[in-house]
Order: C-alpha cells, then structure tokens, then sequence
C-alpha cells in the first residue's frame, strides 16, 4: 500500500495495519423472544485461519455469522475481534471486514460493476483507474465480466452469489465470512470458489470463516471445521480427525445415506401422529 | 402508554439519524452528485403538480375572497389576499403535502426494502454508514429544492387568482390591479416567512421518511406499513409545526 496523500487520507480507512485477526467467541448465547438458537458458543479462529462451519439447515450458523459481523447484539457472552467490539465503529474503522450474505445482500439498484466498486469509491481505496482494474478482474475470475452493467434483478441465482462473493474479495478484507458461498453454484464454479479462498489466504493475510453444507469444500481447504448442531458446538477439529469422527450426529450429516427402504420422512411422520 | 413509548422512541431515532447525517458533512463535497441526483428528481416529479395545484389554489382563493368582498366593496383587497394566504400558509404546507406524497412515499419505500432486503445491513459491514451515503444527499437536497418548488408555487398561484379576478363577472379586477395589491402591501418578511417553513417542512417530511424506512423490520407488508406511517407522520408533523412556526413568526 502506498502512503495515503492527503486527499485521501481524510476518508480513507485507517487500518492499523494489514495482518491477519483474529475472532473469539465467549459463552455466546442468542435468544429471539423464547427461542434460544445460540447455546453457550465458545470457540476461536486464528489469525490466517480457514475456519469451516457447518451443520444442518436452522442450527443457528447464519445468525451466528452475523454476530462476528456485529450486525446482532448476543443475549449474553461477548464476540471480539483481536479484542475489539465488532459492533462499534471504531473496530469497524480499524479492521475490514466482509460477510458474504447467504441471501446475497446486493444493492438492488446499482449495478453489478456499482456493486462492487461502491466500496473503494466509498473509502477512497484507489484512484478510479485503479478500481475499475480491480473489480474487472475479479469480475473476470468468477466468469461475470459480461454482467458488470447488469441490474441484480437481471441476474440468475448463482450468478447474484457470485456476485455477492466478488463484492467481498474486492474489499481485500482482513476478516472475510462467506455464508454458504457456494450453496447456488454448479460444482465447476463451486470449485473455483472454494480454490479463490485457499488461494485468498496465501496471497493476502486474510482470516475467513465458511459457512457451508458442502463436504467437499469444507473437508478440502479448512484448516479446521466446526459442527454446529441445534444452536450447540457439537465438535471443531481438523477435517482429517473429522472424517474419522465416532459421533452419529457428524457421521449422518457427512455421509447421509438415501435410504429408499426406509425413508427418514416416514419416521417423521409416524411421530407426528 | 406503548404508543407514546413508541412515538418518543422515532421522535429520538429520527433526532439520533439527522445528527448521524450532520456529522458526515466533512463528506459532502463527495456526496455532491448524489445530492443533485436526489434534489432534481425530487424537484421534477413534483414540480408539475405543485404547478397544477397552486394555480387552483390560487383561483379558489381568489373566487371566495370575491364571493365575500362583492358585499363590502373591498375588492383591490384580493390581490394581498391571495398573495399573502399563498406566500406566508398555502404554498408551503401544500408544497410539504405533496412532496410527503411523491418524494417521502418513493424515499420510505426504498429505504424500507433495502432494511428488509439486508442491504443496509451489507452497508453496516462495508463500514460506510447508511445516513452518510442515503441521508445526508436527501436532506440536503430538499433544503435546495423546497424554496425552488415553494416560489414556483407562490407565483402560479398569483396567476391563478388573477385569471379568476380578471374573467369572473362579478369580481372583474383588472391584472394591474390585482399585482399593484399585491406589490402595494405583501412584504418581503411574508416571503421570506413562508420559505422558512417550507424549509423546516421539507427537512423534516425528509427526515421522517428516511427514519421510517430505516426502521423497517419483517417482510415486504412491514414495507407497505411503513411507507403509509411515513406519510401520515409527515403530515401530522407538517400540520402540527404549522401552527407553533406561524406562532414563532408572529
Ligand atoms: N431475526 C430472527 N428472529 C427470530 N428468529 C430468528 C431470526 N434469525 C434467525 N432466527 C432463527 O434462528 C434459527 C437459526 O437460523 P439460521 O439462519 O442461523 O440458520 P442456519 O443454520 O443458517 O440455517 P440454513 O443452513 O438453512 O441457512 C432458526 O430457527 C431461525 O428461525
Ligand atoms: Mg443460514
């Protein structure tokens, strides 16, 4: 980076420096009204890490990513970002952070290049010049090149994710969340994904967490996952460990098998009743 | 008791926004093009029916004012008549009226989709605060337009009663000296007068619509609500500041 001059210097984020932080969660506990979906959620990432979370559909992964974020108030326990609240602007000012949301969150009446070039004009990253290289080639990485003049509403499912995506890495964020990045994609473009954040992490000093249902990615570039399982951390451990794990919960989610026979839906049923 | 808790609570939401905004002006060299983006399409869409509804205004009142002075003789009285009425009450609190309608419905309804559609929430983690980038523009750019649309009316209005006194048989007031009425006696405090209030209405019509959609929370109907509480807040808020700025100008 080089030294801001004074016009940008005004606006501009002031980050203490580029290096990697890290996330810690003590006791976090969420209630909406007499819902509790977080139970006592204690765990920390490393700066540099590639921390996976999964768990099945409504345990609490969304809103727990949301947290990190500093868009949610915990009911009680504290989330902190090399120390800081990340509710508070400050933090907000001194750390960049991005969160790939699972809904995608783009603006809708910008277009895709407006999109992604809203935060550098914003913050006055880069000269103009500079930001149009910048967004093209991200654009370009995730094949949406052709896009960049297109209206989100315009855009199909997995293209509004990659385009979510790409907003993120733009940034060039220290903290990156992805909520399911590559839940809409097909598995070329899933790949290509999941290779941008391995290689994300030995180009830049970034810490990312995932959240994802997909095995392959979780198990292939984690350093370590995370299983969460009805608002409760049931496990983190390393994908390897994982694999091996004992626990019917974390075998049955990894390896469900598509029982004809014997269909889960019956037995659902049957205790309905 | 809920009702007021709730009322206090937008009322210090939308104090809390408008100084979230101000504090940002360091910015506004930046914000500049958004500003005039927000103050010409304000500024356009309501310009033609603030046109239409002033000179009505301006002919009824200019009908009635005849209707009474046909018995007392007074008749080189309705041009200040109308003059004043339009310059010092109509024409702001119409012009305020409408753009509650046309602008602060359309501000409402974006900002509320945008809550509900996590796009401020995305903002919040770009660290680019929503009263800077969707705010501050808009405030300022009804400060700029509020005088512009609030004299175009004053004078289509002026017109209009003119048209009225010069055709209609029973008042039949010369143009000449309809304007000599009107240049004799309205001063330019009464002007001035009425361009304050159209100010402080426009701000806060603005300031009511962006906190209400700001504060959206649910699903597409939280965003029909909110666009209909936030233009029958602006009104009861225009109508209501009416009365205590007319008692302040006094
Ligand atoms: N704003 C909210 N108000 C009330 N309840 C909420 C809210 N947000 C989430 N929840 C509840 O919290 C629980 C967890 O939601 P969350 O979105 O985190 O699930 P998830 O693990 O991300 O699921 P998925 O894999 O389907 O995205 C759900 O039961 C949901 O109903
Ligand atoms: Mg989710």
């Amino acid at each position: 980076m080089t030294a801001p001059d004074k016009k940008t210097a005004r606006f501009s984020v002031m980050r203490e420096d580029r290096s990697p932080v890290g996330v810690e969660l003590a006791h976090l506990e969420k209630r909406y009204g007499t819902q509790t979906v977080l139970h006592d959620i204690s765990l920390s990432v490393a700066p540099g890490e590639i921390f996976t979370i999964m768990g099945p559909s409504g345990s609490g992964k969304s809103v727990l990513l949301r947290h990190i974020a500093g868009l949610e108030t915990a009911t009680s326990g504290t989330v902190t970002i090399n120390g800081h609240d990340p509710r508070l602007p400050e933090t907000r000012d001194r750390f960049a952070l991005a969160l790939v949301f699972q809904a995608g969150a783009l603006f809708n009446s910008f277009t895709v290049y407006e999109n992604l070039a809203l935060y550098l004009l914003e913050h006055r990253i880069c000269p103009k010049g500079e930001i149009r290289d910048r967004v093209m080639r991200i654009l370009k990485i995730l094949s949406l090149e052709g896009a960049a003049l297109k209206l989100p509403s315009e855009l199909s499912g997995g293209m509004k994710k990659r385009v979510a995506v790409a907003r993120a890495l733009v940034m060039e964020p220290q903290l990156i969340l992805y909520d399911e990045p590559t839940s809409e994609l097909d598995p070329i473009m899933s790949a290509t994904i999941a290779e941008l954040i391995a290689t994300l992490k030995e180009q830049f000093t970034v810490t990312t967490i995932v959240v994802s249902h997909d095995r392959d990615l979780a198990l292939t570039i984690s350093d370590r996952v995370a299983v969460l399982h009805q608002g409760r951390l049931r496990t983190v451990e390393p994908p390897a460990a994982l694999r091996q794990s004992a626990d019917p919960v974390i075998r049955d989610f990894l390896n469900p098998q598509i029982d004809l026979r014997n269909p889960r839906f019956k037995k659902l049923e049957a205790s309905y009743e | 008791m809920n009702r007021i808790h709730a009322v206090l609570d937008s009322f210090g939401s939308a104090v809390t926004l408008a100084w979230r905004a101000f504090a940002s002006l360091p910015s506004a060299p930046r914000i500049l093009k958004r500003t005039a983006e927000h103050g010409y399409y304000g500024g356009y869409t309501t310009l033609p029916i603030v046109t239409i509804l002033s000179f009505f205004i301006g002919a009824v009142l200019a009908l009635q004012a005849g209707i009474t002075m046909r018995n007392f003789g007074a008749k080189d009285l309705i041009g200040i008549l109308v003059g004043a009425s339009m310059a010092r009450e109509l024409g702001p609190v119409m012009v305020a009226i409408l753009l509650a309608g046309r602008v602060g419905s359309a501000v409402t309804a974006e900002l509320a989709s945008m809550k509900v559609y996590q796009e401020i929430d995305a903002l919040e983690t770009m660290n680019i605060p929503p009263p800077r980038l969707l705010v501050l523009p808009r405030l300022l750019a009804v400060l700029v337009v509020m005088p512009v649309l609030t004299i175009a009316g004053n004078i289509v209005g002026w017109f209009g009663g003119a048209i009225v006194c010069h055709s209609v048989s029973f008042i039949s007031v010369s143009p000449e000296a309809y304007f000599n009425s009107i240049t004799r006696y309205l001063e330019m405090q009464d002007i001035l007068d009425g361009l304050i209030k159209a100010e402080i209405f426009g701000f806060v019509v603005m300031l009511i619509a962006c906190n209400t959609g700001l504060r959206t929370r649910g699903g597409p109907r939280e965003i029909g609500f909110a666009v209909t509480k936030s233009v029958v807040t602006s009104l009861i808020a225009i109508l209501v500041l009416d009365y205590f700025i007319t008692k302040a100008l006094a």
